[in-house]
């Protein structure tokens, strides 16, 4: 049986498994955005507290997955098996490249922009909401694309942990030693990443369109 | 507004200081007095304190002692944010909002103010007619659809959207090219005759002060040490005058 009569046979399952794995990533991903942007935010008004953040995050990126996965395990209320634990490991990774980029963007917003604005009387409020967040708007969503890209592959990792997904697949192929049954979790999961990396570029470049200047 | 109470537009520094973290001051021993409509050009060198001068007028920078009146009333008294509003403000042209179009920029203070939106746009295309932009050609592009001067001069129209009596200006014209420049500081000249608002003027430019300022006054390493009418100027005694009035010839 060739690669593609097997995947035909599995569609139901890998279209499940295929739903299962995007799930996964659109949880973390917006759990990730909802805190990732705010912090930040933070981290541009309060420089002190920005720095340990930004070593935090950069130290759970340096963690293998694999292992994060299994240190989060017997940590009680967010740790256990299932789709909780993967969600919180897929979270962690995923923030560092939104807390990066909204802070890179914010801080790159031009001084005499920000300056100007003071100038004409904006509260902070308004400085933030109508010139800040849409100047950065690009640089933020790059940071969103990214993270999703890689939790798209990180999340194949969650089958280990009994979250299911594509990555079910993998590791089944791999204890069977039968690369068919490899290539029909990796094949759907670097699909799904191509098909995040290239909608959410076509996103980025609205928000970018009228940055010009 | 203004006629009925001259005093509205007065300025007033009261030996100023501003000195930074570090105990530097920055400027020192500033008092001086502007009348309405008056404008003030402080030339200077870059960093003898004329920007800091601004930034203490409307509160982008505190002072460290002394006081400054706007409209007869400590600037420490007023809402920052009211204090702004009531004060024009331009700066070089990168100072506009590159992601709103013209019209957005120039009714960005009396949309803040929660003008009615009938209200807004014909003050949009009043102030464009003002600064000599067609209105039906300008107002819906983006700061990087036009040219440096055309910049500048929605820079100009916006600050004075919401009718401010005082306006400052920070070397609003330093990254013009010399003719357009030129063309822009008469029709600015024009302007500050026809409307008779209230201005401090930042520039290192002689030429620039002689040809706008009522009044001129220089700046050097922090301290106010001449505050004279053009004239004056070329016949002070002083080294640092001397200096830019040598750059005349």
């Amino acid at each position: 049986m060739n690669l593609l009569n097997f995947m035909w046979t599995d569609r139901l399952e890998i279209l499940r498994l295929s739903v299962e794995h995007v799930f996964l990533v659109f949880i973390s991903i917006s759990i990730a955005v909802a805190i990732g942007i705010p912090v930040g935010i933070l981290m541009t008004r309060r420089p002190r507290i920005g720095k340990p953040i930004l070593v935090f995050a950069n130290i759970v990126q340096t963690i293998p997955s694999l292992a994060l996965f299994g240190f989060l395990i017997p940590i009680p209320y967010i740790g256990g098996i299932g789709t909780r634990t993967a969600v919180i490991a897929l979270l962690l990774y995923s923030l560092l490249p939104i807390i990066r980029n909204t802070f890179t963007g914010i801080s790159g917003v031009d001084p005499a922009v920000r300056e100007a604005a003071r100038g004409m009387g904006m509260t902070n409020g308004q400085i933030l909401w109508q010139v800040e967040i849409p100047l950065s708007l690009g640089v933020m969503f790059a940071g969103v694309r990214v993270a999703t890209v890689i939790a798209v592959g990180v999340a194949t990792i969650a089958a280990a942990i009994g979250a299911g997904g594509l990555g079910m697949f993998i590791f089944r192929g791999t204890s069977m030693l039968d690369y068919r049954v490899i290539l029909a979790g990796a094949i759907p999961a670097a699909f799904i990443a191509l098909a995040a990396d290239f909608g959410m570029s076509l996103l980025e470049k609205h928000f970018q369109r009228e940055r010009t200047s | 507004m203004q006629t009925m109470f001259p005093s509205q537009a007065r300025l007033e520094f009261k030996n100023v200081e501003y000195a930074i973290a570090s105990g530097r001051k920055l400027v020192h021993g500033i008092s001086f007095e502007i009348s309405q409509g008056e404008m003030l050009v402080l030339l200077g060198r870059s960093g003898s304190g004329k920007t800091t001068l601004l930034k203490l007028t409307n509160r982008l920078l505190e002072p460290t002692s002394g006081e400054i009146l706007v409209s007869g009333r400590n600037t420490q008294s007023w809402d920052p944010i009211q204090l702004r509003r009531h004060i024009g403000y331009v700066i070089q042209e990168v100072g506009l909002f590159p992601h709103f179009t013209v019209e957005r920029n120039i009714g960005l203070v009396p949309s803040l103010e929660s003008w009615p939106a009938e209200k807004i746009g014909a003050r949009i295309h009043e102030m464009l007619s003002l600064v000599g932009l067609d209105p039906e050609t300008y107002a819906r592009r983006y700061p990087h659809e036009l040219s440096g001067g055309q910049r500048q001069r929605v820079g100009v129209a916006r600050a004075l959207a919401a009718d401010p009596p005082v306006l400052l200006l920070d070397e609003p014209f330093g990254a013009l090219d010399p003719i357009t420049r030129s063309e822009i500081q008469k029709e600015f000249r024009e302007l500050h005759h026809r409307l008779g608002k209230t201005m401090i003027f930042v520039t290192h430019d002689i030429r620039e002060a002689f040809l706008l300022g009522t009044r001129i006054g220089l700046m050097q390493e922090g301290q106010l040490v001449a505050l004279v009418t053009p004239d004056e100027f070329l016949k002070l005694d002083h080294d640092e005058a001397r200096a830019f009035a040598e750059c005349l010839q």
